[in-house]
């Protein structure tokens, strides 16, 4: 199958070994990945922090650069869902019902990487080795917004050599919230800090989940406890193997 | 054209209890260094979120209820006009009197000359949000009248000179040792060998209240439904101090925001099995009061009520922002949210907090007074599911974002980001310039620092995704 | 202009041209038959002391409560000897408030809650009769018991004062836990018996 690579902006700047992992474990399993240039950003941080107007220039390219492939995927469920439930609300918003039709259109056809992977192309044993103790956050996005379930753990569970352990309170939000994690610092802090208690408390080696973002958050703050715990995408672990 | 009747109005400055004294951030960071505050509130929210969600487990039919309760609501709204003048017939024709306030000043002298005229200065109140919300008791007291709140949480609140921080518990910030020494030092003739059972505590207020409820002879109420069809009210309760204020009094007056209507009686089905399972996590809450007008030779004799809009208009007329109004105040949103959980209510400034406050208390008084409860969210989406009417308050929290004032400085930010995201090449040299400044030390400045206080900033990687595609 | 007016214009001019939903989902259940056991059940977990199946005024008499304050609509084969009964014609809230307990029947038991619903008929009398003694003794009929919430609603009459008791007096105000015992009767005593021939 042919399928376009939707980085994210987050992944492509800070975070390319996820999307490196992305395409090795797509291509692994036998697939073309292509990666339609003049991607950027689908606009979410604008969406969330009230700046909907700026975004409109942004969800206008998204739908543009992806409109013409069948199958988009994104290792990300934040932004998955904005293009899922907040593209055509921008569209419709600006009156361009036109642009809220196509963005739909894409929509249907994007994919968050465990969705792909359980959903379309059918397979939970991805082949890969990855020999340590992992907890998993089930990011909100992906958990609330687009509801992917336990596929990511499905996922996991057959990864050779992995041992999956139960994260307490999983559901809870680590705080970062995109500008939440700025303008209400306090707050986005202590939600952190029961975050990371609790991912401590499973004496994992590894913190996963389908969002750099929240990664990023989790990781930033165990960085600075030097914790110990490493904050690894999902993708990365997935495109892992024993000859790797 | 109807507009001539006046355009939808937010709810005025100077009066109620809708607007806080700072922002959410600045009350929020003082609410986080209460440790004894965050215990109180992690073992309730706890608490209630497990017997919650027992007692929705028992029902097949959870999501085709609030399916259902979430339609019901929006069919009320849309033909709010007609229902509220068909309750008005109702209520009128079983012999109670209606009463129209536009606004939280109107509401309140409509109540204290009620109240003066039956020639009383005293007032026994059943919870209420809506009279808290236009500060029913500041003006009483001010006209001479003295308000005793029965309800076991408010009475907590009352007597510890503080204010509601949740909307079903209103003392849910306090634990049983701090409710013991206000009791102690706030109740007159209280036992003096008082402990901290809960048992206890709840005996020491049917003591306390007693002679009140069987002496006073005008009570103030709210109301959880009102039926349009028949004219019916409901009050749902635990402790018997709504029973006792519905019953006993000669005088009953009945203060009711305009949302609270429900088109049939049939429709009663869906929301007296949603909310309690949603609010205090039982299947049917101890007492439910329901009663049409007034019935000779059984309870009050004179019953008013009194529809109040105060800013519920405003909210009408934003076509996103006005499912806000299908919330029933069963605070399951709040129970679940990881910010009022660790925050509390009171820094939210209004009488309705956490996530339903935080879209609801905006559109009330206009997003200007209220400018950060739109961001007083991570956006994780809990409340949305929590939600037994299935309020998207996620989309409603971002779609308020677009309303309130932004910062300048912000402004300008977010207009060159997405001038930069427009524009690949730019966007490209952007990366590269933030891979070569590499942070130093992993500290930023304003408004930056926020993050870096606690946690550390990712070493930028070598290479972008998109160089790294470009040489394969 | 009057309030009524401003109000009603302000809230046509903020609906504008909003149209209802089309219809209301109701793929809820409803029409259910009642289970007996469940009602047992239900109130027996909210701390409501259940008879069943025994004779009415023995039960009552074992209870003990003294004075007994009945509505005027009594079944008289309910009322044990030897209790001093006090008929309500208008009791004061003093006199019931110090009563030794109340023996009413009841309009309909709503299995799936534990609920049972009074609506001031004559055997069930005013409201505040079941409301100050701290003991209340309420007979339900086999034939009152409903399956769940829309079943009851069906059966009662919204034009009567109701009110739907399920367990004793409870707060749940301190740490959201929930105790029994606040300002209504603390005790609440359900005798279940066969259904009217
Ligand atoms: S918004 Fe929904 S969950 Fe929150 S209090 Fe209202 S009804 Fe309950």
């Amino acid at each position: 199958m042919r399928i376009a690579l939707f980085v994210t902006c987050l992944a492509d700047t800070m975070f390319p070994a996820a999307a490196k992992a992305t395409v090795r474990l797509l291509e692994r399993l036998g697939h073309e990945v292509v990666f339609p240039a003049g991607q950027t950003c689908c606009g979410q941080m604008h969406i969330n922090t009230g700046y909907q107007k700026d975004a409109l220039p942004l969800v206008r390219r998204h739908v543009r650069t992806f409109a013409p492939y069948d199958v988009v995927v994104a290792p990300s469920g934040s932004c998955v869902g904005s293009v899922r439930h907040q593209h055509a609300m921008v569209a419709r918003a600006a009156g361009d019902e036109g642009l809220a039709a196509r963005a739909e259109d894409v929509a249907g056809r994007t994919y968050e990487l465990s969705e792909l992977l359980v959903d379309v192309l059918g397979v939970e044993d991805v082949g890969a080795y990855y020999p340590h103790r992992v907890t998993y956050h089930p990011t909100c996005h992906s958990l609330r917004m687009i509801r992917v379930g336990d596929k990511p753990q499905r996922l996991l569970r057959h990864v050779r050599g992995l041992e999956l352990v139960e994260l307490p309170a999983a559901e809870q939000c680590c705080g970062f919230g995109g500008t939440f994690a700025l303008k209400n610092a306090d707050t986005s802090t202590a939600m952190l800090a029961d975050k990371m208690r609790h991912v401590l408390g499973t004496g994992a080696e590894v913190c996963t989940a389908g969002d750099s973002s929240c990664l990023m958050h989790i990781g930033g703050g165990l960085s600075r406890l030097d914790a110990g715990v490493r904050t690894v995408h999902l993708a990365e672990i997935l495109a892992a193997t024993e000859a790797a | 054209m109807t507009t001539f009747l006046g355009m939808p109005t937010t709810a005025p400055r100077g009066v109620g209890n809708l607007r806080g004294d700072e922002p959410f951030p600045a009350a929020a960071r003082k609410a986080l260094g209460n440790a004894q505050l965050r215990r109180n509130l992690g073992h309730a929210t706890t608490t209630i979120r497990a017997k919650s969600g027992a007692v929705i487990g028992e029902l097949p039919d959870w999501q085709e209820l609030r399916t259902a309760g979430s339609a019901l609501k929006a069919d009320t709204m849309a033909r709010l006009p007609e229902l509220l003048v068909q309750l008005e017939e109702k209520v009128t024709a079983a012999g109670g009197v209606v009463h129209w306030a536009a606004d939280a000043n109107e509401a309140n002298r409509i109540v204290t000359e009620l109240v003066q005229a039956t020639g009383h200065d005293r007032v026994i109140k059943v919870k209420s949000m809506a009279t808290q919300e236009i500060g029913l008791n500041e003006a009483l007291e001010a006209a001479g009248i003295e308000p005793v709140e029965t309800d076991l949480a408010e009475l907590i609140v009352q007597l510890g000179h503080d204010k509601p921080s949740h909307i079903l518990v209103p003392a849910i910030h306090r634990n049983r040792a701090e409710i013991r020494e206000i009791f102690l030092r706030e109740m007159p003739g209280v036992d003096p060998a008082l402990t901290d059972e809960p048992v206890i505590l709840a005996g020491a207020a049917r003591r306390y209240l007693r002679e009140t409820f069987l002496s006073t002879k005008v009570a103030v109420s709210g109301a959880n439904f009102a039926i349009a069809e028949t004219g019916t009210l409901a009050v749902l309760e635990s402790e018997g101090n709504g029973r006792m204020c519905l019953t006993l009094p000669e005088t009953l007056i009945t203060v009711m925001g305009i949302e609270k209507l429900v088109p049939t009686w049939q429709d009663l089905e869906v929301f007296l099995q949603l909310l309690p399972r949603a609010s205090t996590g039982e299947r049917m809450n101890p007492y439910t009061s329901m009663w049409t007008g007034v019935t000779p030779g059984d309870g009050p004799q004179n019953f008013h009520l009194v529809l109040l809009d105060n800013g519920r208009s405003a909210v009408l007329a934003d076509e996103v922002g006005r499912q806000a109004l299908h919330c029933i105040r069963c605070s399951a949103c709040l129970n679940v949210c990881p910010v009022y959980e660790r925050t509390g209510g009171h820094a939210y400034g209004s009488v309705y907090p956490g996530p339903i406050g935080a879209v609801l208390s905006p559109q009330l008084t206009g997003v200007e007074d209220n400018a950060s409860l739109p961001y007083a969210s991570s956006l994780c989406g809990a409340c949305f599911d929590a939600c037994p009417v299935k309020i998207d308050i996620p989309s409603i929290l971002v779609h308020l974002r677009n309303e309130v004032p932004h910062p300048r400085a912000e402004q300008a930010v977010m207009a060159s980001a997405a001038y930069t995201m427009d524009h690949p090449k730019l966007y490209a040299a952007a990366q590269h310039a933030a891979k070569l400044s590499r942070f130093s030390g992993r500290r930023l400045p304003p408004p930056f620092n926020g993050w870096t206080a606690s946690r550390d900033l990712p070493e930028p990687p070598p290479e972008t995704f998109r160089d790294w595609w470009a040489k394969r | 202009m009057s309030s009524k007016d401003l109000m009603l214009g302000r809230i046509r001019a903020a609906l504008g041209d909003t149209a209802p939903p089309a219809g209301i989902p109701r793929d809820y259940r409803g029409d259910r038959v009642a289970d007996l056991d469940l009602l047992v059940h239900r109130l027996e977990d909210y701390r409501a002391v259940v008879h069943r199946g025994v004779p009415i005024a023995e039960t009552v008499a074992a209870l003990a409560p003294a004075p007994l304050v009945v509505p005027p609509g009594i079944d008289p084969a309910w009322l044990p000897d030897g209790v001093k009964v006090l008929p309500d014609e208008g009791l004061s809230a003093d006199t019931l408030a110090v009563a030794g307990g109340v023996l009413t029947a009841a309009t309909v038991a709503v299995a799936e809650t534990g609920t049972i619903v009074l609506d001031g008929s004559p055997d069930q009398g005013r409201r505040i009769i079941s409301l100050l003694p701290d003991l209340h003794i309420c007979v339900v009929r086999a034939d009152q018991v409903v399956a769940s919430v829309p079943e009851a609603l069906t059966r009662l009459d919204p034009g009567r004062p109701l009110t739907w008791i399920s367990g004793p007096s409870a707060t749940s105000d301190i740490e959201l836990n929930r105790v029994e015992g606040v300002h209504g009767p603390r005790r609440l005593h359900v005798i279940l018996t066969e259904a009217l021939s």
